[in-house]
């Protein structure tokens, strides 16, 4: 007895570990830099300036394009998913989906700096079936579109995974029950494989919100996020106190979101 | 509690070896050999026969690191883990060494080349009397435009930007002191302007831009302009000359109301273990044919007056790398505004990115 406890308590360093100088350290250090100014005194001021319009609307669009892109995902990992967990051989089909998801991202958006350009195959394509030449980059659209293309595999696989544990028993007991399709879709599908929607919401809403490589090469700066000011107040301005700051806004929402998509464990789940 | 100690304890002992590690690793740099030196210098910023060269004549072992922008070059200095002898930072960048006393004081008189260079690049205000730094290579902002796609139109003042059939064709550089510069530019106030009445009204005639402008982005500029992606671009001489290599169509014009004027310098950093061996490498590379070889290979302009003697004419009389006097009297250079003042023009900036259409 006594021997299994020590056996787990000494696995269990590496996690403190772990957590100790990766989570909590960096956490409490961009804290503290935030109640930092330029000269290093104790200050208030850069909550004081967070809280001006600039940075106020910044944190609007953020938001803003963090729900675009997330809802997007969803609208099309949804159905994809559930079609995914009808195919044969569903395992292949997955894979081929995540496969995307190993490659760089600096990578995949370079790739898209010359779909979009103007000489590209898409703008080849669009003169080619007669709706002619479109500046597709550094618009807005070709934002949110990169960015559903590199977050949509996060959406996609825990929507499979709770559909796919799904008892099929369950669709064919609301059928017999005399349940529409749709009635059986938002009344039985949707309400149990909700975890997997939440979860896939997780991912991709908190990082879409602090996204900012792509917003210079794919939007051309045209669109700004949170993200993109936190790059600018440390490599540019070198004002940590501020970039910390806004950090620290950025991972409160972060905690918000969390508390609103997670996961209640009440009592066990009914099945 | 015995869980905590132990996890305690052992932080502890990783936390003593890395630092055993750390110390053995910089003592490991600090090497005390008189016969080599350590040259820290910008990417493809420097033809290597002339090192080979140097390392012939003089019997100096050269080490050479590069690096890709002056924040990273002044955080490895400022680390100190190498001995660079010689680095190669921009005048604001001088200026920031200097006040943070990271620089050795420059002995002229064992520089015997120094007469070479134009007078006109010495004693500037971010270094009187170069008592800390000796010009490498310097140039201009201006813009990059390929007259193909626009009808044959040119460009001479920064208001020609304005124009409203540029509508969505103008890339910017993403950085605040050049887009913000620009606006100063064109009402005509100085590029080092710390008035914060001039600097608004530089935003709001920037905000009149807005239409035109197609993106602001960074590097990618050079290869938008090559594949005749954008037609006018906001851009430095040097990246300028890269395009037009690849792209024959594309000219570059500096504004007739001003422009900036940069430098890069060659510096002794604190760290120099061999200040001997730095002298006698700055004063290599100011010799005329070595500049003049360096000048060609690497493509930006020489402010090595007798160098320009060795160098293709065709090259040495364009006006868009060589302007004459009267051209530079326009053009001005960065001082460095402190952080304060520099928050204050990222601001601004933000302000001007956030209202793109």
């Amino acid at each position: 007895m006594n021997n299994k406890k020590t056996s787990f308590s000494f696995s269990s360093v590496p996690y403190i570990l772990w957590i100790a100088l990766f989570v909590i350290v960096p956490i409490a250090l961009v804290v503290r830099y935030s109640f930092f100014d330029l000269s290093g005194h104790f200050t208030f001021n850069n909550y004081q300036s967070f809280f001006s319009s600039i940075y106020f609307k910044l944190t609007i669009n953020s938001f803003w394009y963090a729900f675009l892109i997330t809802f997007f995902s969803l609208v099309f990992a949804y159905p994809t998913a559930y079609f995914l967990t009808k195919t044969k051989h569903k395992q292949l089909w997955l894979l081929l989906i995540i496969i995307p998801s190993w490659i760089n991202l600096l990578l995949k958006t370079y790739a898209f700096i010359g779909l979009f350009g103007l000489y590209g195959p898409i703008n080849a394509f669009l003169k080619m079936i007669g709706i002619g030449e479109h500046q597709l980059l550094f618009t807005d659209f070709s934002f949110v579109f990169v960015a559903v293309y590199i977050f949509i595999p996060f959406m996609i696989l825990p929507i499979f995974n709770s559909l796919d544990k799904l008892n099929p028993a369950l669709i064919d007991a609301a059928r017999d029950l005399g349940a529409g399709a749709w009635t059986t879709f938002r009344r039985v599908i949707l309400p149990l494989t909700m975890n997997g929607v939440k979860s896939g919401i997780q991912v991709v809403f908190i990082p879409s919100l602090s996204l900012f490589m792509i917003t210079r090469l794919i939007a051309g700066n045209k669109v700004m996020t949170l993200g993109t000011a936190i790059e600018q107040q440390f490599l540019v301005t070198q004002n940590w106190g501020m970039g910390s700051t806004i950090a620290v806004f950025l991972i409160l929402f972060m905690f918000i979101i969390m508390w609103f998509t997670g996961q209640k464990e009440k009592g066990g789940t009914k099945r | 509690m015995k869980d905590i100690i132990r996890a305690a304890a052992i932080i502890s002992i990783v936390s003593i070896i890395l630092m055993l590690v750390n110390a053995k690793l910089n003592g490991s740099g600090n090497r005390s050999d008189t016969n080599s030196i350590t040259v820290f210098n910008w990417g493809e910023y420097l033809d290597p026969a002339l090192l080979k060269q140097f390392e012939q004549e003089t019997n100096i072992k050269v080490i050479y690191e590069t690096f890709d922008s002056n924040e990273a070059m002044m955080t490895k200095i400022e680390q100190g883990g190498t001995t660079y002898d010689i680095a190669v930072p921009s005048e604001y960048a001088i200026e920031k060494m200097k006040e943070a006393d990271q620089l050795l004081p420059i002995d002229h008189k064992k520089l015997p080349n120094l007469q070479n260079i134009d007078p006109y690049f010495l004693d500037l205000p971010f270094d009187p009397h170069n008592e800390y730094s000796i010009p490498y290579f310097w140039g201009t902002l201006g813009i990059a435009f390929n007259p193909e796609l626009l009808e044959g139109q040119t460009f001479e003042s920064w208001e020609d930007l304005w124009n409203p059939t540029l509508q969505q064709e103008v890339v910017l550089v993403d950085s605040a002191r050049e887009v913000i510069g620009m606006g100063l530019n064109t009402l005509g106030y100085s590029l080092n302007s710390t008035d914060k009445t001039e600097l608004q009204e530089a935003v709001d005639k920037l905000a009149t831009l807005s239409p035109n402008v197609k993106a602001i982005i960074g590097d990618e500029i050079t290869q938008l302009m090559v594949n005749g992606e954008a037609a006018v671009a906001l851009t430095w001489s040097g990246q300028a000359a890269d395009m037009m290599a690849d792209n024959e169509s594309i000219d570059y014009v500096v504004p007739q109301e001003g422009s900036n004027l940069w430098f890069d310098n060659m510096v002794i950093p604190k760290t120099a273990a061999n200040v001997d061996g730095a002298h006698a490498f700055i004063n290599f590379m100011l010799d005329a044919e070595v500049a003049a070889q360096n000048a060609d290979y690497v493509g930006y302009s020489t402010p090595n007056l007798a160098a320009l003697a060795f160098m293709d004419p065709a090259v040495t009389g364009d006006e868009r790398y060589y302007p004459d006097e009267e051209a530079r009297d326009h053009l001005e250079v960065y001082k460095d505004l402190g952080l304060t003042m520099l928050g204050h023009y990222n601001e601004l900036f933000l302000k001007f990115k956030m209202n793109l259409q």
